[in-house]
């Protein structure tokens, strides 16, 4: 029975209703696929084979679409080259006579460098395998930065690659099927590079905005940044090799540090893909994975012989110790002593002169004998009961050195108590 | 005696298939990597003129789905997340379906500020979505570099109209 023939002969379905389903439907969809297309740490995308799958396919007609192009450029090129050899021959000899005292500048730090890094034991990164491609389709909108290259896996080229055109750092490699892969720009709105100030070797981070010159974000420092400085990349995190050219700091119209890229200063037709995946490959895994001090548990257990020659020495040491600080303790105690002795000496040679005067102006009074002068320290120190006259303590006190008034006055009380 | 008069029937070859494969071509040729005086080639999003004109036309299944499929060409040729332009052409398909009979009867002016409506709302649309999803909002200046073409494209849109509206005779 056909279809027309059934029940369903007069059912008319608006075709608006029918439609509108449809839309609700799509949208739903499209919402699912946008929570569920996401990117792993390594780049790659929830749907990365629908992806590589869509590009294989749109590479070969990219491919015919650019050539066109390419061979015109090249005529104009060459039609360039004849109209205007003269004048490019000198600009390039102006160049020429430049680059030597650049040449030979390089070559002199080269040696320097190089000596420094012997004499320091820095490693640095190994020379780094390229693959030349060429660009065949170019997408600019504000929502993607994108290129499509004719190199893929066969030549070895792995998401996470860094790209560079004659110029500078262009972008990265986000996608790779057997011939094609995906390069994603540094303006692309998803696209973050960490980079460093060649001036003041300031850390940030640039940020891909859809525009033409990114933006560079988490800057730290106030002065870090001059118009015209040039921005490098910082190899921070091991994505991207230390030291690539990027561009040069300039001030945006939005009032945010920018770069102007050195990738724009030409075409990004012809681009060399890095074949550098991340500072895991500088090293040999063994030893990242052997475990942490290893070295300290290799040095063997000694011999008895040996046992004893350390014991041995340890205990001569030991008791050389031992006399070396009983030497000094002797040697400061006597020091100790002849200050004492020597401070002694100079209060009772004092006291003398101050009862020479006094003698002379009271006849009546006894004069100092010679044995008061001899009697011993010991005597002399003793303690005394009585207080001296008021103008003799004056007279000390005035006479006396600050540092020397304690030991002074107490060989002076005996005699001022002897004249009372 | 009378001859019968040869009825001219358009279907959804004509005025859905075919502009669509346009629509990808014009995509895919805009999208080489040329470039003249400094200037490179503009970079509209072609499908929406389709996504306008084709409710205008005439409501069609057919056409909603195959309007997900050109977002989704879209997303892939370009790069973007998968189901952003499916999203934001069903919004304009579907704003453009909701108001079919209010614009009606209704040409030059008023339809093209609609298409203008349409246009940067889808682009607001995209444009949250994407500042969403990287945590960075886009320059504006792009964005208008993108819209401004779209919007050119309008002749397009009108052309489309005015040919397949009510072409089959069976809808008349």
């Amino acid at each position: 029975m056909a279809f027309r023939d059934g029940p369903f002969e007069n059912l008319k379905v608006p075709l608006t209703w029918t439609a509108a389903v449809v839309v609700v439907v799509a949208i739903v969809g499209a919402i699912l696929l946008l929570a569920t297309d996401r990117r792993s740490d390594d780049g790659v995308s929830a749907y990365g084979a629908l992806r590589s799958g869509t590009e294989a396919v749109a590479a070969p007609a990219g491919g015919v679409l650019s050539a066109p192009v390419r061979w015109v450029g090249a005529v104009g090129d060459y039609i360039g080259g004849y109209f205007f050899a003269v004048s490019e021959n000198r600009r390039l000899k102006a160049e020429i006579a430049d680059l030597r005292a650049w040449r030979d500048e390089a070559i002199a730090l080269k040696n320097v460098n190089g000596r420094y890094e012997a004499m320091m034991g820095l490693r640095t990164e190994p020379p780094m395998p390229m693959v030349t491609a060429r660009a065949i389709s170019d997408v600019r909108g504000p929502f993607a930065r994108a290129r499509l290259l004719d190199a893929g896996q066969a030549k070895g080229v792995r998401i996470g690659n860094p790209v560079m055109n004659e110029f500078g750092l262009a972008g990265r490699v986000t996608g790779v099927t057997g011939g094609v892969s995906r390069m994603v720009l540094l303006t692309d709105v998803a696209s973050r590079v960490p980079v460093l100030i060649e001036r003041t070797d300031t850390r940030a981070m640039l940020v891909g905005d859809g525009g033409e010159n990114p933006r560079l974000d988490y800057v730290r420092g106030a002065g870090a940044l001059q118009p015209g400085d040039r921005v490098l990349s910082s190899g921070d995190g091991g994505g991207v090799p230390r030291g690539l050219p990027v561009g040069v700091v300039a001030r945006g119209v939005d009032g945010a540090w920018r770069v102007k890229l050195f990738s724009d200063r030409g075409p990004i037709d012809y681009v060399r893909i890095l074949l550098f995946q991340n500072f895991a490959q500088l090293v040999s895994p063994e030893a990242l994975n052997a475990p942490p001090l290893a070295g300290l548990t290799t040095a063997p257990e000694p011999t008895p012989e040996q046992a004893a020659q350390i014991a041995d020495v340890a205990a001569r040491r030991r008791a050389e110790a031992e006399a070396q600080a009983e030497r000094t303790r002797l040697a400061v105690a006597q020091a100790e002593q002849a200050e004492r002795l020597r401070a002694a000496q100079q209060a009772q040679a004092q006291a003398q002169t101050q009862a020479q005067p006094q003698g002379q102006a009271r006849p009546n009074a006894p004069a100092p004998t010679q044995g008061r002068t001899a009697r011993p320290v010991a005597a002399e120190t003793r303690p005394s009961t009585g207080q001296p006259r008021p103008q003799a303590q004056a007279q000390g006190q005035a006479q006396t050195p600050p540092q020397a008034a304690p030991a002074a006055a107490a060989p002076a009380r005996p005699d001022a108590e002897d004249e009372t | 005696m009378r001859r019968p008069a040869a009825v001219r029937v358009v279907g959804p070859l004509q005025w859905i298939i075919y502009p669509a494969l346009a629509a990808v071509a014009a995509t895919v040729i805009l999208a080489t990597p040329a470039e003249l005086f400094g200037l490179r080639l503009p970079e509209p999003v072609i499908p929406m003129v389709l996504a306008f004109a084709w409710p205008l036309i005439r409501p069609s299944m057919l056409g909603a789905a195959m309007l997900f499929a050109l977002g989704l060409f879209l997303d892939l040729f370009w790069n973007g997340p998968l189901g952003l332009w499916p999203l934001c052409l069903m919004g304009v398909y579907g704003a453009v379906l909701a108001s079919r009979s209010l614009l009606a009867g209704h040409e030059g002016l008023v339809r093209f500020a609609w298409y203008l409506v349409c246009v940067v709302a889808a682009f607001v649309l995209a444009y949250a979505i994407v500042a969403l999803r990287a945590g960075n909002p886009p320059a504006i200046l792009p964005v208008v570099g993108q819209v401004a073409p779209t919007l050119l494209l309008y002749p397009l849109a009108h052309w489309l109209i005015e040919r397949f509206d009510d072409g089959d005779t069976r809808f008349r």
